[in-house]
């Protein structure tokens, strides 16, 4: 392996590195006044990296193995990289809005990014630790980003702390499985297993690393820090949170379980079938009695999470195909709704409660609708998108005869469909509450409606998605 | 036309979802956009109603095989879109094509907020239940059956009464629950077999009889709740009462069929040696729905709740009828959910009717309509005894072949049913006296108008095809009945490999 071929293999995330490093330094010449064209710049930045994921090879390894990009790692990379271009374009409009605009978020935006695509590239446990830390660096100073606010500030230090501790606990575990095993590869890993199978230490670092991960994921019982996070962070740092972060921690999830640990599935799929069903549980209860959108999200999002582990649990090749779906419907969704709770300003202000939707379909009609459909589409109910991805995750776990599991996740999904119908009903039923400012801002009406057309549409086209996800599924079992 | 005649159930099922599209794209003050939306709707519905006319004159009765038959990829891995009708399904898609019209005229005046979007959940809602019994694919059905719990759900929670949200959010979380169920079923169905291919399973899927079990718990699960059966029938009333009087005739005269429907078209030929074991507990409760919610309908004072409890009973005669896995028994449940969803839609336009005059529907308000609305009263009697079951109207067909198929299999049964159908005379009666006959003492009543112009095509046509429905059963059972005898030689035939005797056991679902 030569060089070239090595930065050749990496060249979309040395393009966002550089283009990042660019955007801080122009920025840190001319100030605060170049955030809109930064932020126009790393959006740029993004896309062509994209274009560059797409057309890049098809497997290749770089850096002595440490490095892989198969089309498991191009479809996560695709996905996150579309959420933060997205979310910088959301970034830039409210912080416009607030009137607190800063250089630093669409670069730190960049340089979390560019942390996931390391992770969703991992192939071994070094790489893994180095991609996972520069996001969660970038995404700390996030939640905090605006720093004059009480509630901004705590929860970019709650998530810091608890952050250091998952990321103690997943070094413990990879510590752990590198002493028992001698290596840090994956495939090495893996060999390791099979020829020798799980001692009890390995078993332990096993549990300690899905524990550090499920951790990122904010997945039951290591999810207490989401709700307060996401409540505090600014609306379109939140956004990037759920979709990019949880894409790129889903991913990082199936790869580091799925291709060192596939002959061990009777270690690990019952740790994974309680964190999923206990994160569907929680999701679906702990949602109802929440008055805050935001808070309610990150309910939304621990349960969502557990339909995603569910996929994982099945430990098949369909299984990690549904967890893809999922993420992709998770993501585009997700932006939809809370481009939607960025549009919640009254008299110049943000507001966040969910009593403040009331009435909505009288005073914006087209907003209602888009929200709606995209809540109903999240509680899974035909025709709109989340049922497709519900219907494959339910179907590789009955698949791998996960019978109970699937049932209560079904139950779950009736509970949580209660307080996803709620918001509907705030917003079709009650009286009108004082309408919002009209002006979204550029853009956000666009993306709006390509999330909602998303879902609405998405059952009639999903055929190419599904296939997509079923070639990145190969590529992990190849 | 080659082109239209072979993708007709397609055009029927979406062409409300284009008049939807159309309303949604008309701009301009509001009373021009609520007109539009109106007309709108009233002309898509109709031309429907004629295009399942047409469907109907084109059905081909002789044969069980799936007719207009549409097969196009969709999502792959044998799930596709497969539209077509047998007898079974057929006649459904012409109920529900025949009501609509129906339902947009008794919205004509009665609904005057949010009128756009009234007329856009209506015309979605009725795509989606063309396509429940249009769909040969098990998820394409699923996706149709459960969508139309949305537009419900707003029709109750935005134009019904005081209770509308406790109504709305009761009837969607408690058929949600249970379709959710039948959604493990499905995909349990689909993992055993490879294919989510309706016509595909009902000839060849042969589950192991464990199995059919829990998979016949699933969908019971869901159709029970929708049909609805004693005792998850408690949403019915509620929603009943709350919704406007077109979501109430669409509640009851086509969404309950779903359940019915279902039953007919997953649990009977699908899970055969299941449908025998559970049919005791059926007949069970069916009866408990017909006696016992008969005596609740007798205690009512609330009309729309009387009638509500009366379709519960109603659809015991149907589940009854469906169990007994008899050609008369079959024949007679389909034909008592049409009879059924003429009558009940037709019942509860009445109320329509009176409730737009007086805006209640305690029984105790009403009395001695008889003096002011002599058109009125002779319509609604007609509703009310085709409801009972009188000989001449289409409500005793149904009523006695399902009596007639109970007999053949379990006299008890059959006595316990005809002991319901007395009762049903009884509150029904109760009720037609308590309403229209009697001196008019109630002021407010003394200047009550007979029907207007409107309402007279309202209800006209209903009177007439309750009374054809009555005199001339025959065009239904054409369409049925070599459907239905298919569906039992495969049933029988089914039961017949189950109990085939030990042998090596062969893993797979198909045959």
């Amino acid at each position: 392996m030569n060089i070239q071929a090595d930065l050749l293999t990496v060249l979309p995330e040395l393009i966002l590195a550089v283009g990042a490093m660019i955007a801080l330094m122009i920025g840190a010449v001319r100030g605060d006044k170049v955030t809109n064209f930064l932020s126009s710049f790393m959006v740029l930045v993004m896309v062509v990296a994209t274009v560059l994921v797409l057309t890049g090879p098809d497997r290749a390894t770089a850096f002595h193995g440490a490095f892989i990009a198969d089309g498991f790692a191009r479809f996560a990379k695709v996905l996150v990289l579309i959420s933060a271009a997205l979310c910088i374009i959301m970034a830039q409009r409210f912080f416009e809005a607030e009137g607190k605009t800063r250089f630093e978020l669409p670069v730190l935006i960049g340089l979390s990014t560019l942390g996931m695509m390391l992770m969703v590239s991992a192939a071994n446990f070094v790489s893994l630790y180095l991609g996972m830390e520069l996001q969660s660096l970038a995404l700390y100073v996030l939640a905090a980003f605006n720093r004059d606010s009480l509630r901004s500030t705590e929860a970019g230090l709650k998530y810091f702390v608890l952050g250091a501790l998952s990321s103690g606990m997943l070094l413990y575990g990879i510590s752990l499985i590198y002493g028992f095993t001698g290596t840090v590869e994956f495939a090495g890993v893996a060999a390791i297993v099979k020829a020798s199978g799980m001692g009890i230490g390995l078993v332990f670092g096993l549990v300690f690393l899905i524990s550090g991960l499920a951790f990122k994921l904010s997945a039951v019982p290591f999810h207490m820090w989401a709700p307060d996070v996401y409540e505090g962070a600014p609306t379109p740092v939140t956004a990037f949170f759920t979709t990019a972060a949880k894409v790129a921690a889903v991913v990082l999830f199936i790869r580091a379980i799925m291709v060192p640990f596939p002959q061990a599935i009777h270690q690990w799929q019952l740790v994974v079938v309680v964190i999923s069903v206990l994160s569907m549980a929680l999701g679906a209860f702990a949602a109802i009695g929440q008055e805050n959108i935001k808070r309610l999200m990150a309910y939304s999002s621990i349960g969502h999470m557990g339909y995603a582990l569910l996929g994982l649990a099945a430990g098949t090749e369909k299984g990690v195909q549904s967890m893809l779906l999922y993420m992709a419907f998770y993501a585009v969704t997700n932006i939809g709704v809370f481009v939607c709770i960025q549009a919640m300003r009254r008299d110049g202000k943000a507001v966040e409660n969910i009593s403040d939707l009331a009435g909505l379909a009288r005073t914006r009609p087209q907003m209602a609708f888009a929200l709606a459909a995209l809540m109903l589409s999240l509680a899974g109910l035909p025709p709109l998108a989340g049922i497709v991805a519900k219907f494959y995750v339910f179907l590789a776990a009955i698949g791998a005869h996960l019978y109970g599991p699937a049932v209560l996740g079904v139950l779950a999904s009736a509970v949580g469909a209660y307080y996803y119908l709620r918001i509907c009903k705030v917003m079709y039923f009650d009286d009108a509450a004082k309408p919002f400012d009209r002006d979204m801002g550029r853009g956000m009406g666009t993306i709006l409606t390509l999330s909602t057309v998303f879902s609405v549409l998405f059952v009639v086209f999903a055929g190419p998605v599904l296939g997509w996800s079923d070639v990145a599924a190969q590529a992990l079992f190849h | 036309m080659n082109f239209f005649m072979s993708h007709i159930l397609s055009i029927i099922t979406f062409l409300p979802l284009v008049g939807a599209a159309f309303i949604l794209l008309t701009r301009g003050s509001q009373s021009v956009v609520a007109s539009t939306a109106r007309w709108v709707a009233m002309i898509v519905t109709v031309i429907d109603f004629a295009l399942s006319i047409l469907l109907w004159a084109k059905f081909d009765g002789s044969t069980a095989a799936f007719q207009f038959v549409e097969h196009t990829a969709w999502l792959g891995n044998g799930i596709d879109y497969h539209m077509g009708v047998d007898g079974i399904s057929m006649l459904f898609v012409v109920l529900t094509g025949a009501l609509m019209p129906f339902c947009i005229l008794a919205s004509w005046k009665s609904i005057q907020t949010r009128v756009p979007e009234y007329m856009i959940a209506f015309l979605v809602l009725e795509t989606l239940m063309m396509g429940v019994f249009a769909a040969l694919d098990l998820f394409l059905f699923y996706v149709f059956f459960e969508g139309g719990l949305i537009p419900m759900f707003l029709i109750i929670g935005v134009w019904g009464g005081k209770r509308r949200v406790y109504a709305s959010f009761k009837f969607f979380l408690y058929t949600l629950l249970g379709s959710l169920l039948m959604l493990l079923a499905i995909l349990a169905m689909y993992f055993y077999t490879g294919t989510a291919d309706i016509e595909t399973l009902i000839r060849t899927a042969h589950f192991p009889v464990a199995m059919q079990t829990f998979l016949w718990l699933g969908f019971f699960a869901s159709f029970a709740v929708k049909l609805p059966m004693w005792p998850v029938h408690t949403w019915l009333p509620d929603a009943h009462v709350e919704a406007p009087t077109a979501g109430s005739v669409v509640l009851a005269a086509i969404l309950l069929k779903m359940g019915g429907y279902g039953f007919l078209r997953f649990s009977l030929p699908m899970f055969a040696s299941a449908s025998v074991t559970f049919a005791p507990m059926m007949f069970a409760l069916s009866i408990v729905a017909i006696i016992y919610t008969s005596f609740v309908a007798l205690a009512q004072d609330d009309v729309k709740k009387l009638i509500a409890y009366s379709s519960v009973a109603h659809m015991g005669f149907v589940t009854m009828g469906l169990f007994t896995l008899t050609q008369v028994g079959i024949d007679g449940g389909i034909f008592q959910m049409l009879s059924h969803g003429v009558v009940s839609g037709a019942l509860f336009l009445s109320v329509g009717v009176i409730y737009d005059r007086m805006h209640t529907r305690e029984i105790s308000a009403y009395g001695g309509l008889v003096h002011r609305m002599p058109i009125y009263a002779a319509c609604l009697m007609v509703f009310a005894l085709a409801n009972v079951g009188l000989p001449g109207t289409g409500g005793f067909v149904g009523e006695f072949l399902t009596m007639l198929g109970a007999f053949r299999v379990n006299t008890w049964v059959a006595i316990f049913a005809a002991t319901g159908a007395i009762l049903s005379a009884c509150y029904m009666l109760y009720l037609y006296w308590r309403v229209v006959f009697g001196e008019l003492v109630k002021p407010a009543l003394r200047t009550i108008k007979d029907l207007s112009l409107r309402e007279v095509a309202l209800l006209a046509p209903l009177v007439v095809v309750i009374i054809l429905m009555g005199v001339y059963p025959k065009p239904v059972f054409d369409v049925t009945s070599a459907s239905v005898a298919n569906l039992i030689a495969q049933h029988k035939a089914a039961v017949a490999y189950d109990h085939r005797g030990p042998e090596p056991a062969s893993r797979g679902g198909v045959r």
